[in-house]
């Protein structure tokens, strides 16, 4: 018996949608047992067997010193290498995509080659360079680190929003008489400004998270996943659940709203697109 | 002041955007893996001190005392690299032709890993291939795992915690190249009388293969280098090469050893790239990753 051609096809859509369930699936379950033993009312200083909910440590998430520090510290380099590196990272992007001159293709894959060097690669050189050069390593180090190694993904984010954008806008702006600067401000960075907060969120996400870079260029500064690793050996506090948890729930409300203003604005743009493109009124063309 | 024709600035301009981030990364990537280059070529010993004397042995020696775990390092790449195309391909295809209204949702799904740390999901995995565990105790009844055996501290455990970590860089590459196909070449081939496999083959697949080639890259590079896996699923007997630097580079302090092994690490990455790109006839490196 032959089954018929449609009914081949819809078989083959629902194994490929059970093949993808159970790919998500296996992404997530990690995951979701990260977020489990967070409410863990767990016993001593372990943390791998539940031994039933509790609301314990998430009322206290900075009960442990080290990693309160530890914490506070990835926020603030992940804050300021972002703010760094976005601002490199943006200008190298217009500068590659919007300006021919020579050596453009060179910079081009200069950029690109720190994305494709392995983290320990560059986490032992910079380390090398700081030796060799005598400068204590801590906290200076590890901004310079990762401003360094989010510089590339700003500019392939940033650079990824620019190629698509119409280039005539901001020549408009300027024939009609607006400089460089008041071009930059009021025309191109509102455009590019999707792109720009992408690249940040990007480089916040990566900065945060980097143990291998940081591991080498730290000294004496513990970051939080610095913190975790030290930990690992005898057990994770539940804290450290209750921690990346509540940052991974503050990314998603970020971007719930993220989707809701932009839903905002999209019916108001259609509102306003309606009410001009209202009949002219019969009293009007008489 | 000095005032400068319209003309000539516009051209200085590009410059200035670009030297301040330039500069950034001569001086703490490019110099950096230069100066490495000469580290490796010092001997001497960690208390008194290195010096530069052209000593090329630490190459010959590192290969021969560490090309164990260089292979290793390659194996598992390799198998991780494999398993999540398989993994992601399909997911890809799916989220691109079939999800309709759930892609963004799938999407989301796929970056969210990103957004809790790579050590505590690691951690995690610890957790749920641990001994007492329920996965070990269910291969045990189905006879995957033998009644003593165990998945923590093996070459499988190691291997699924890369393939894990590395999966989003897989997909998200293979999901935008099959975005991108325009549809309609793919019904002109069953137009065309080409079967459904016919057409998968012949259109479908090369069009992604830039996606199939960042995606592999992506996912190698960094499973390569990695030695948290090893470190925190694995024994020493799963230790790759990003374990052997690390532990010259903080504990042993011997830096022109990890200085030629990271040099010889990015060789053998470089090397395969260029190999890859042949192979998949793909011209230019960065087009196809900016893919």
């Amino acid at each position: 018996m032959s089954i018929s051609w449609h009914t081949r096809d819809r078989i083959r859509t629902w194994l490929l949608g059970i093949w993808s369930a159970a790919a998500l699936l296996y992404l997530f379950i990690p995951i979701f047992i990260v977020i489990l033993f967070s409410f863990n009312d767990n016993k001593g200083r372990f943390n791998f067997t539940w031994h039933g909910f509790t609301l314990r440590h998430w009322e206290h998430p900075f009960a442990n010193p080290d990693l309160a520090t530890a914490f506070k510290n990835s926020l603030l380099i992940a804050g300021i290498s972002t703010l760094i590196a976005v601002a490199l990272g943006t200008f190298m992007a217009l500068a590659l995509v919007r300006y021919g001159f020579r050596g453009r293709g060179t910079a081009d894959m200069f950029v690109f080659l720190p994305l494709a060097t392995p983290e320990v690669v560059l986490g032992a050189a910079l380390l090398a360079l700081f030796l060799t050069a005598n400068a204590n390593t801590g906290f200076v180090t590890i901004v310079i680190a990762h401003v360094m190694f989010d510089i590339s993904y700003v500019v392939v984010t940033v650079k990824a929003r620019l190629e698509g954008m119409d280039q005539y806008i901001e020549e408009a702006a300027q024939d009609l008489g607006a400089g460089v600067w008041t071009t930059f401000f009021k025309v191109t960075l509102p455009l590019i400004a999707p792109g720009v907060a992408a690249a940040a969120l990007l480089a916040f996400a990566l900065s945060i998270d980097d143990y291998v870079i940081t591991s080498f260029n730290a000294g004496q500064t513990i970051t939080f996943p610095l913190f975790i690793y030290g930990a690992a050996r005898q057990g994770v506090p539940p804290e450290v659940n209750v921690l990346a948890s509540g940052l991974l729930f503050i990314v998603l409300i970020l971007l719930g709203v993220n989707v809701m203003v932009q839903k905002a604005r999209a019916r108001r743009d259609s509102r306003v697109a309606e009410r001009d493109a209202l009949p002219v009124p019969a009293y009007a063309s008489s | 002041m000095l005032r400068l024709s319209l003309r000539r600035r516009r051209q200085l301009l590009p410059y200035l955007f670009l030297v301040p981030g330039l500069l950034w990364l001569i001086i703490f990537f490019l110099i950096p893996l230069l100066n490495q280059a000469y580290v490796s070529l010092q001997s001497g010993d960690s208390e008194l001190g290195y010096s530069f004397t052209w000593n090329f042995s630490t190459y010959s020696d590192a290969i021969s005392n560490y090309h164990e775990q260089f292979l290793r390092s390659l194996r598992f790449a390799g198998i991780a690299t494999i398993i999540d195309l398989i993994i992601a391909f399909p997911l890809a295809y799916f989220i691109a032709f079939k999800a309709g209204r759930w892609r963004n949702f799938m999407l989301l799904l796929i970056v969210l890993p990103f957004f809790t740390s790579y050590l505590v999901r690691t951690v995690s995995w610890q957790l749920i291939l641990s001994d007492n565990g329920w996965v070990v105790s269910r291969f045990r009844d189905v006879g995957l795992v033998s009644e003593n055996g165990r998945l923590l501290a093996t070459d499988t455990a190691v291997i699924a915690g890369i393939a894990y970590n590395f999966l989003p860089f897989m997909a998200l590459p293979l999901y935008v190249s099959l975005e991108k196909i325009d549809r309609r070449l793919i019904e002109a081939a069953t137009d065309l009388y080409a079967s459904r496999v016919t057409a998968f083959r012949k259109v479908t697949l090369p069009l992604a293969l830039p996606g199939i080639f960042a995606g592999s890259l992506l996912t190698f590079i960094p499973a390569v280098g990695d030695f948290i896996n090893a470190a925190l699923l694995g024994t020493p007997n799963q230790f790759m090469i990003g374990n052997v630097i690390q532990s010259k580079f903080l504990n042993i302090l011997d830096y022109p050893a990890a200085a030629a092994l990271s040099f010889m690490l990015m060789g053998v990455i470089l090397v395969g790239i260029a190999i890859y790109a042949r192979l998949l006839g793909t011209r230019s490196l960065t087009e196809a990753a900016a893919a």
